[in-house]
């Protein structure tokens, strides 16, 4: 069916699941505030938030079967938007179950936290389905508040609140420079609808318009903040690193997966002409982020920090996916969101165990011996590691995602040679620390005075079992993963393309003078 | 006018810049933050004249999204104080690689 969003009641319809997921969350904000706040009342919370995060999905299932269509408008009912929605809200249940078992180790009772997560992911959805560049605003401030506060939840921990200060600033900094492109951009072209502007820069060949370059420029620095990409990534390992670990893992994941799901309709639906100007700066943000993070990684003691260079690292790939600019590449690009994804809740659920909600065990050291000590639990982050270096077989999807994305930067219009040598290359460096972790997991004796690694709870044990689990499974079968993920890519629309060189009628650029307009 | 008012906005938004890379205190660097939002407010109403309400729509949008960051904002910078009786960033780096 398709929706006309011109007509109020089709426009809620279109953002059912949006709505479902924050009406939920309003809900719960209020069931948070009912009693006095507890371990046990923080549990109700979280099942609630778990309940509410179902109907989303069960909401955004219910849409994909529709095969829902909409007229042009501010937002896309696309399948994109639905898979990039279920990534987030797959993100967000995880973030949600190892919270409510991490909380409470770190004697943090707070139940709003599960509310926030929610909030964040109403903002990553509404990310993903915004073709209007003031609904993305209000998408990634939503998600970015909630974010800062999740951070510095664990305020009485001095690093947490550290982190939070830290993200805040970077953050709001960041969201002023997109906000400045924004408007640049609107100045150049009048409007502020992704399809409209995309329209405006053939008909009236602005795609040269130094504003207009401008206002991608600082759109750019505005979302390389956003998903550390180099080098506007000096945010990132002193988040990651302070942030609760179920935190960090959302971000890594989930915050991360909305704001490339944005970039790239942004860059596809609005800006096929201008990317051509544009290739090369990506390229060399794409180039640089893999080499810093890998290389960075290598020294890192910390294991949060090491997997925050890591996550830093494969921005870098996905970036490569952004570069090629072609459906292949989106499609390339889900399919690696979803092994990343759960490889990184993995990961970052064997830490949160390891470090015991304290935030004390996230040294290399505390690593040692846990083959001895929690054998699954070594076995696990084995999968998870194997599966970020990309390593067939034991690494699950994760092979199969590198293997697309090189395969969509060879196979796009002006193939990525190089870039696809620089991503191999840095994915050897980085069997470097991922391979030092499982050394030290299995080959090092743990020290008799170190505190034993304790039990993992059923809640996380869930998650452990869960991204493992899917992780190996689609590694014997990737096929239809990538079925969905090419079935529900986007690509430039074949007109842009063509009418590059054709003749378009000579018309005044809207940049006239007021005088015209009264 | 248009020109004019784009300029300033520009400038303004340089000092915002400026001051966010080269002030150390939390406090100064938010309100830095803040100048450059209404830098780019200033830059979406004297454009709104050109392109109708669009950009005062959006400028609505602005102003209550950064009434919002700032009492996030302004929280966490309390929560930092309670530890280090200072808001100062020279004295945060418990945080560094």
């Amino acid at each position: 069916m398709t929706f006309d969003l011109m007509i109020p009641g089709q426009l809620i319809g279109a953002l059912l699941p949006d709505v479902v997921l924050m009406g939920g969350a309003m809900l719960l904000m209020l069931l948070a505030a009912w009693r006095r706040e507890s371990d046990a009342w923080q549990r109700v919370v979280a099942v609630g938030a778990l309940a509410v995060l179902a109907a989303a999905a069960a909401a955004v299932l219910w849409m994909m079967r529709l095969d829902a269509d909409a007229s042009i408008g501010v937002i896309a009912v696309d399948r994109f938007r639905w898979a990039t929605d279920l990534l987030c809200i797959v993100g967000a249940g995880f973030a949600i179950a190892l919270m409510s078992e991490q909380n409470p180790r770190a004697r943090l009772v707070a139940g709003e936290a599960h509310v926030l997560v929610l909030l964040a992911t109403a903002g990553m959805m509404i990310m993903a389905a915004a073709r209007d560049l003031m609904i993305l605003f209000l998408g990634i401030e939503l998600m970015s508040i909630a974010v800062y506060v999740l951070v510095a939840m664990d305020r009485r921990r001095e690093r947490s609140a550290e982190a939070g200060l830290k993200y805040f600033l970077l953050g709001a900094f960041s969201t002023a420079f997109l906000l400045y492109g924004v408007a640049l951009i609107y100045g150049a072209t009048g409007t502020t609808n992704l399809t409209e502007i995309g329209a405006r820069i053939i008909l009236y060949k602005l795609a040269d318009h130094p504003m207009l370059l401008f206002g991608v420029a600082f759109l750019l620095i505005g979302f390389g903040f956003k998903v550390a990409a180099a080098p506007f990534h000096m945010w990132s390992p002193d988040v990651y690193e302070g942030a609760p670990t179920p935190v960090t893992a959302f971000m890594a994941a989930a915050v991360k997966a909305a704001a490339f799901a944005a970039f790239l309709r942004i860059w596809i639906e609005a800006f096929p002409m201008v990317v051509l100007r544009w290739f090369g700066p990506i390229w060399w943000i794409a180039a640089l982020t893999m080499v810093v993070g890998n290389i960075v990684a290598l020294s890192q003691k910390n294991v949060k920090r090491m997997l925050a260079y890591s996550s830093i690292a494969h921005s870098g790939y996905l970036l490569v996916a952004i570069a090629s600019t072609t459906s292949m590449g989106s499609s390339a690009f889900l399919f690696y969101l979803l092994a990343y994804t759960l490889a990184t809740f993995g990961a970052f659920a064997v830490v949160s165990v390891v470090s015991d909600g304290a935030e004390r065990g996230t040294q290399l050291s505390d690593y040692e011996g846990l083959w001895q000590s929690r054998p699954w639990l070594a076995v696990g982050m084995t999968v998870f590691l194997l599966a970020l270096l990309g390593f067939p077989v034991f690494g699950g999807m994760g092979f199969f995602a590198k293997w697309y994305l090189l395969q969509a930067a060879i196979a796009s219009p002006a193939p990525l040679v190089t870039l696809s040598v620089i991503l191999v290359l840095t994915s050897v460096v980085s069997a470097g620390y991922y391979l030092h972790l499982v050394r030290v997991m299995f080959m090092k004796e743990r020290d008799g005075a170190a505190a034993a690694v304790p039990a993992s709870g059923p809640l996380t044990r869930l998650v452990l079992i869960t991204t493992a689990v899917l992780i190996l499974v689609m590694g014997v079968a990737p096929e239809r993963v990538a079925t969905w993920s090419r079935l529900s890519a986007i690509g430039p629309a074949p007109s842009a393309i063509s009418s590059l060189g054709a003749d378009t009628p000579e018309l005044m650029p809207p940049a006239v003078d007021p005088a015209a307009r009264r | 006018m248009l020109a004019e008012s784009l300029v300033l906005s520009a400038v303004l938004f340089a000092i915002g810049v400026i001051g966010v890379l080269t002030r150390r205190n939390a406090i100064i660097l938010f309100m830095c933050v803040e100048l450059m939002l209404n830098a780019v407010n200033l830059s979406f109403v004297a454009l709104s004249r050109l392109y109708g309400a669009t950009g005062q729509v959006f400028v609505i949008f602005v102003m209550t999204v950064a009434a919002a960051e700032a009492a996030v904002g302004l929280a966490i910078i309390i929560a930092i104080f309670r530890h280090r009786q200072s808001v100062n960033l020279q004295n945060i780096n418990l945080l560094r690689g």
